[in-house]
């Protein structure tokens, strides 16, 4: 019992350390791009071997400026902190989504879908239906959760049908909602009056999530960690999550053991999809107020990263969610002060999982000792 | 060719697979390695065969040191393996198998198929053995698969061909032929080394027995001592060689309720000494059939009946038809028609928990991909199919500590090895994994138990407390179905016999029925035929085992 | 088939062997419960498209449709076809419908069901441009052209993902391979003002995303659809920060590359209307068509092909007849890298003539569902292509036209196709047994 608890925090610690050296290893990469891309920079390391001073000074002062202005951006004073949390807020609800499936072995790519739906739906309640301002909200982010989950559940209502590989049917749905948000934007139902681009009118004050600690930041955060909580309860006590637990690890041996293994991949997705439409609702009812084409950006992709940095866990989930939120306020500012283009932290995202991915790789460079290695996705290929 | 191995060495981690073991094997010989699952003689041979690379010692061939670090290697050297599990990309045909890695080109790399299947066909010829180069691997039986098998290794010139397990998916008959084509390939010149943990077999093809136990030579015999000499060696202590049917209840004196706690000791005495025709029928079958997805019946009109207190034993060669009759049974795979009945009452359309509420336990036949999470815990791995009622789960909560108390409990009666019931499942050796599937099976009252392939892979020591299990369980008055591929367990614990063939059952014999006749309807030949032919056409293995 | 008979049959004294007596069990009895479930629900799809394509029939307004069977500014080219629109859609509708009942009730097998449902697929879409297009004129010939340009890529990428997965390694990543062959070779053949230069670029960019691919899934056996995520991920990071970085600030020397000139092959390019479209194109195009030609040529003709497949089949039986797996596999992933580059590639210097960020718009997905669709096989995925590329072109097609229904709502057509068609329309889907799967070469087991 008690060597076993051992194990356990043994193994917290490791992934902890894989991820931070992840991280550590993504800025070095970045790092690395910034310099070479700077071209008077790349002058300096011509003459390298005759006076080597310049060319690392040079490196230094481009690479430090940028992480400076980018670490700044992030956690520099509380306009800084609030940008983060409220990049993170999406974040973490879908990553939470995409989470909770790969712990059902789904591998939920439609997030950005599913949060694009529930964006739809949440808005249209919030600037079409007129209701007291507490009672609107409600509804609304109802609204937005069962948007999402109506785009989930499909997918886990396919799969479990015909057995059509959620990927596929994840990707395309993306597609899908895409185009329906963007026809959605030419209708009078959705479309602001007077306009013709493609954007609706804002959400009632009613229906919009209430700011904290006088910032931008609103309740939409809080939200997200009570659903993160949530999400905990489910996978670690509760019978649902076992069953859940069980169809991700072994579907076979779930079957035999009389669950269903249809019904929870339904109802997974159902509960993927209704997270994910919690973002698009936090995005629409928090931040954007009117709805408009490029509402989802890239969160519901971003989602998949931040899963995967979380391990599949919720707290894992959380603290990702925080992490690529820091890069993306950080990344807004770097691009203003050092003009180190917003897309760099694209870059450094990707790296990150890359790394997370390949732990072998990470303990190779940082030469951590091995551990018996347990992925966070149990799907293998589309035969799974 | 000659072939020594000199102090081979494999460790996995802390565990010493192979031990230093020494063993040479002359020209022409037919050389049986002995030993239980797990003894060790799979990892020699992968050795040997270029898959695994020793970590200590050497093989010589003819007094030449090689170095075979892979398969590529090994087979230009002149060796050839026949793998327990077939080693063909089942889309293939037989000649694309057979031609795979020395492939006939002409030019550019283009594949001349021609002369490929003219290989096959002459190579089949010389040997004897019949096979159709142009038909899919996935549509020939496994008997055929395995003559492909052997022709691939043969195409490869193997001077040494190492079989491992090679009776497991033979009829009797077919395991005849086996033999032939093994002598003949010994007279040829070739060193056949022969894995294997059925001593009869040893007995009837040997020239000489090594065997193996715990990674370590133990001995190498002739092939005259006697059965119980060899089991000894094979396991390390006095063995009793069949678990009778009938010896449950009073061979170790142990209570045989003692599994579970639920249904009363008494009840399990006074029911061992009934005889079945005055029990209820437990489980019906009638006129089952099963559809795969080529529209292909693979159980075909089959209707049996199970008393309670009765164990029916399936026989048959694998893959004709067992696995979709306990699957159908246990609600996992659509059924065509026919009704399934649990004590009186219709289940036909039940979802599998339905089926195991009202009684049903199921013993899968592949316990790390159907009965277990491997990655779970083992105390998880006991509540898999009870995890939603009390004390377990209510109102959608899971008891963290009824858990743990549950698993406390099994563990200790169930005497399953682990270093801790928080340990993941998959770390359990196979006998310690199928003990939790059955200490989680038998916790509910059941009326029916399905165990498919109970012991398949496990060594003789968890083979008897199965064996055990499952007789106790029977003469609690469950009925017993049980599915094996070994014929001798299926004699040794059966009340009754029904061998599959090709989906149907080609007969319900008592269990006395002699082993040649059982054989025979393996190969689908009727009862009263196969009872004439045994006669007629006695077989080596036949006259082994009836005679003990 | 040869599973009955061979039990027994071998021997010296065939003779005198006992023979089975009982009849063999493992017949064709029909169709099984979940074949038939397919079929149905196969025909109820097929049944909802053709009565759709009734309604567009009876609601078809106006006397005549034209299909221009050249361009406009061809100076001999043919002239228009005109069709009664009513009669043509009402009577292609009922065929329709007749194919889907028949289906429905059963079932459509063998060479004439696969002619009966290309019939099928001709009429619904027949039926559709007659009610769409009815009293204007539709340019067949730019449909034709704008489908076979959308399409090249596709099919360039849909190869790559043939190579890869038929090998056993699952690539999500083609549109990361098409961004980054796209970018290298706007960048590429500006700089150095060769579209061969560009192209070879765009071929080094895709086969070094591939790269990553391989290292990751293949040595450090990374979930494969994770690393493929990531990797279009990380594509678009890294053309999109050098596109902001370098490119955007000198246009005129990195981003102007312009489009290569197309090349008209005789004979073959003088066949009315086709001949224009198929054969008068650039090389890019004409690669594609010999892409696919080679890659079912090497996958099923050739020593290699059988390789790959059973390293993607079955990875150890291969690896027991002494096949170096985990090499077959970097070189079909590799090798793959070339198809998806050229892909690519055609995004700017074959079609746009210029760079710009995420262009590729998700068609590398779309790739991958047109390999899905295709069954894994070289042809297949390129007809899936072909459909995909020609709804496509006929969404912006209709938006000219002026047509009752929005572009934004057909161009969902060929995504909710695909989740159709994975759903169960196109029949058993197989992938290769081993696709995903990495291989340990020591392994325990």
């Amino acid at each position: 019992m008690r060597l076993a608890e051992h194990v356990r925090r043994m193994s917290w610690l490791y992934e902890v350390t894989i991820s931070a050296a992840a991280v550590v290893l993504a800025l070095v990469a970045g790092a690395v791009l910034i310099i070479v891309s700077n071209p008077a920079v790349v002058a300096t390391w011509g003459y390298f071997f005759d006076y080597p001073p310049d060319a690392l000074a040079a490196s230094w002062t481009v690479v430090s400026d940028a992480y400076a202005a980018l670490f700044l951006g992030a956690f520099g004073g509380l306009r800084a902190l609030s940008n983060t949390l409220i990049h993170a807020t999406p974040l973490i609800c879908a990553g939470l989504g995409v989470s909770l499936a790969f712990r059902a072995g789904l591998f939920n790519i439609g997030a950005q879908g599913q949060l694009i739906v529930g964006a739809m739906a949440a808005g249209w309640v919030g600037f079409t239906v007129q209701l007291p301002p507490v009672l609107h909200l409600v509804v609304a982010v109802v609204a937005g959760l069962l948007g999402g989950a109506v785009w989930g559940g499909v997918v886990g209502l396919l799969k479990a049908r015909t057995g059509a590989h959620e990927v596929i049917l994840t990707i395309m749905l993306n597609y899908v909602a895409l185009y329906l948000l963007q026809w959605s934007l030419t209708t009078e139902a959705f479309q602001r009056p007077g306009r013709d681009d493609p954007i609706s009118p804002e959400v009632h004050p009613s229906a919009q999530f209430p700011h904290l600690f006088d910032t931008r930041l609103h309740m939409g955060f809080l939200v997200a960690l009570a659903a993160a909580v949530a999400v905990w309860w489910l996978l670690a006590r509760s019978t649902a999550g076992f069953e859940l637990r069980t169809v991700g690890a072994n579907p076979h041996a779930a079957r035999t053991a009389g669950m269903n293994v249809g019904r929870v991949y339904t109802f997974v997705m159902l509960l993927a999809g209704a997270l994910a439409g919690l973002a698009g609702t936090q995005q629409v009812l928090g931040t954007t107020y009117p709805l408009t084409d490029g509402i989802a950006g890239t969160i519901g992709f971003d989602a998949i990263t931040v899963a995967l940095l979380g391990r599949g866990s919720p707290l894992g989930t959380v603290a990702a969610g925080l992490v690529f939120g820091a890069l993306t306020a950080g990344g807004l500012q770097m691009q203003i002060t050092t003009q180190t283009p917003l897309t760099l932290t694209t870059v450094l995202q990707a790296t990150i999982v890359l790394f997370i991915a390949a732990p072998a790789l990470v303990r190779a460079v940082f030469r951590i000792r091995a551990r018996r290695a347990t992925g966070p996705v149990q799907a293998l290929g589309w035969n799974a | 060719m000659r072939l020594e191995l000199e102090g081979l060495t494999k460790r996995f981690g802390s565990l010493v697979a192979c031990d230093h073991i020494d063993l040479t094997v002359e020209p022409g010989e037919i050389r049986c390695l002995l030993g239980e699952n797990g003894a060790g003689k799979t990892t020699l041979m992968n050795m040997l065969y270029g898959l695994l690379r020793p970590d200590e010692g050497r093989i010589l061939l003819d007094g030449t040191p090689q170095t075979c670090t892979t398969p590529r290697d090994a087979i230009e050297a002149g060796i050839g393996m026949v793998h327990q599990h077939f080693m063909l990309v089942p889309v293939f045909t037989v000649a694309e198998n057979i031609m795979l890695g020395r492939e006939s080109t002409r030019r550019l790399g283009v594949l001349d198929q021609r002369a490929a299947e003219q290989q096959v066909r002459e190579l089949s010829e010389r040997y004897g053995l019949e096979v159709d180069p142009t038909a899919r691997v996935e549509d020939i039986s496994v008997g055929v698969q395995q003559r492909v098998e052997i022709l691939k290794a043969l195409a490869n010139d193997a001077k040494i061909l190492i079989l491992d397990e090679p009776t497991a998916v033979l009829t009797p008959r077919e395991i005849d032929d086996l033999i032939e084509v093994m002598r003949t390939l010994k007279a040829n010149g070739t060193s056949i080394i022969f894995i294997t943990h059925k001593l009869k077999e040893v007995k009837a093809i040997a020239d000489r027995i090594t065997v193996i136990r715990r990674g370590k030579v133990v001995d190498t015999v002739g092939p005259d001592a006697s059965e119980a000499s060899l089991a000894e060696l094979m396991v390390g202590r006095p063995v009793q060689l069949t678990v009778s049917r009938r010896a449950a209840a009073d061979a170790d004196g142990e209570p045989a309720s003692g599994a579970t706690a639920e249904p009363s000791e008494e009840q399990a005495a006074e029911s061992a000494d009934d005889t079945s025709d005055t029990r209820p029928v437990q489980l019906r079958v009638e006129r089952l059939r099963v559809v795969d997805p080529a529209g292909r019946a693979v159980v075909d009109d089959v209707s049996f009946d199970i008393a309670g207190g009765e164990i029916l034993g399936i026989a048959g060669v694998q893959g004709n038809g067992q696995t979709e009759l306990v699957e159908a049974l246990m609600g996992l795979t659509d059924i065509a028609g026919g009704v399934i009945e649990l004590a009186g009452q219709p289940i036909t359309h039940l979802e599998p928990r339905a089926r195991l509420d009202a009684g049903i336990g199921y013993i899968p036949e592949d316990r790390s991909h159907d009965g277990l999470v491997p990655t779970f815990s083992v105390a998880e791995n006991l509540v898999l199919d009870l995890f939603r009622r009390k004390p377990f789960g209510s109102r959608g909560r899971l008891s963290l500590s009824a858990i743990r108390t549950n698993a406390e409990k099994r563990i200790a009666e169930f005497d399953v090895r682990t270093s801790s019931m928080h340990a993941p499942a998959g770390t359990l050796s196979g006998g310690n994994q199928q003990k939790v599937v059955l200490a989680r099976e038998l916790s509910r009252p059941l009326k029916v138990l399905l165990a498919a392939h109970p012991t398949r892979g496990l060594d003789v020591g968890s083979i008897e407390f199965v064996h055990r299990r499952i007789v106790a369980e029977r003469d609690r008055g469950t009925a017993v179905l049980i599915v094996s591929t070994e014929l001798e367990e299926i004699v040794a614990l059966a009340d009754r016999i029904a061998v599959m063939y090709r989906g149907r059952i080609v007969g319900i014999v008592d269990a006395d029925t002699p082993w040649d006749e059982l054989g025979l309807m393996m190969a689908g030949v009727p009862p009263e035929a196969a009872a004439r032919q045994a006669e007629e056409h006695p077989t080596v293995l036949g006259a082994l085992e009836d005679a003990s | 088939m040869s599973h009955r008979g061979t039990v027994q049959d071998r021997g010296l004294t065939t003779d005198e062997r006992p023979r089975p007596a009982s009849p063999p069990a493992h017949i064709a009895v029909g169709e099984s419960p979940e074949e038939r479930r397919r079929r149905i629900r196969t025909a109820i799809v097929a049944v909802t498209l053709a009565a759709i394509g009734v309604v567009l029939a009876a609601t078809t307004d106006a006397e005549t449709v034209t299909f221009a069977l050249s361009s406009r500014f061809a100076e001999d080219g043919l002239p228009d076809l005109r069709l009664p629109a009513l009669p043509v859609a009402v009577a292609l509708s009922a065929y329709a419908l007749v194919v889907a009942l028949a289906h429905l009730f059963r079932g459509l097998r063998g060479r004439v069901g696969i002619a009966l449902w290309t019939g099928f697929g001709v009429a619904f879409v027949v039926t559709f441009l007659c009610w769409a297009a009815a009293g204007a004129t539709f340019p067949l010939t730019n449909q034709l052209q704008g489908t076979l340009n959308v399409a090249t890529p596709l099919i360039l990428g849909a190869l790559a993902g043939v190579l890869c997965e038929r090998a056993g390694v699952i690539n999500v990543g083609i549109e990361g391979q098409f961004l980054a062959g796209a970018f290298a070779a706007a960048v590429v053949a500006t700089v150095t003002g060769s579209m061969l230069a560009g192209s070879l670029a765009a071929i080094a960019a895709g086969v070094l995303i591939a790269g990553m691919l391989a290292v990751f899934a293949i040595r450090y056996r990374v979930n494969q659809v994770v690393i493929g995520v990531v990797l279009v991920v990380f594509a678009s990071g890294i053309t999109g920060f050098l596109f902001d970085q370098f490119v955007e600030q000198d246009t005129q020397a990195f981003n102007n590359p312009g489009v290569m000139q197309p090349v008209r092959i005789p004979l073959l390019g003088d066949i009315p209307v086709l001949g224009d479209t198929f054969f008068n194109q650039t090389p890019l195009v004409y690669t594609m068509y010999a892409s696919v030609a080679i890659v079912t040529f090497v996958l099923f003709k050739t020593r290699w092909g059988l390789r790959v497949r059973a390293v993607g089949e079955h990875p150890r039986a291969a690896d027991t007849v002494g096949i170096k797996v985990l090499r077959v596999r970097y070189q079909a992933v590799l090798i793959g890298g070339i198809a998806a580059g050229l892909g690519g590639a055609f995004f700017t210097i074959g079609f746009t003539g210029g760079f710009s960020k995420d262009m590729t718009a998700g068609q590398g997905f779309i790739a991958l569902a047109a390999l899905i669709m295709g069954r894994w096989h070289p042809v297949g995925a390129t007809v899936a292509a072909l459909f995909f590329g020609f709804t496509q072109q006929l969404q912006s097609q209709l938006q000219i036209l002026d047509t009752p229904i929005p572009g934004d709502l057909l161009i969902m057509a060929p995504y909710l196709a695909t989740v159709v068609a994975v759903a169960g329309l196109v029949g058993r889907v197989r992938p290769p047994a081993a696709d995903g799967e990495p291989y340990v070469p020591d392994a325990t087991k």
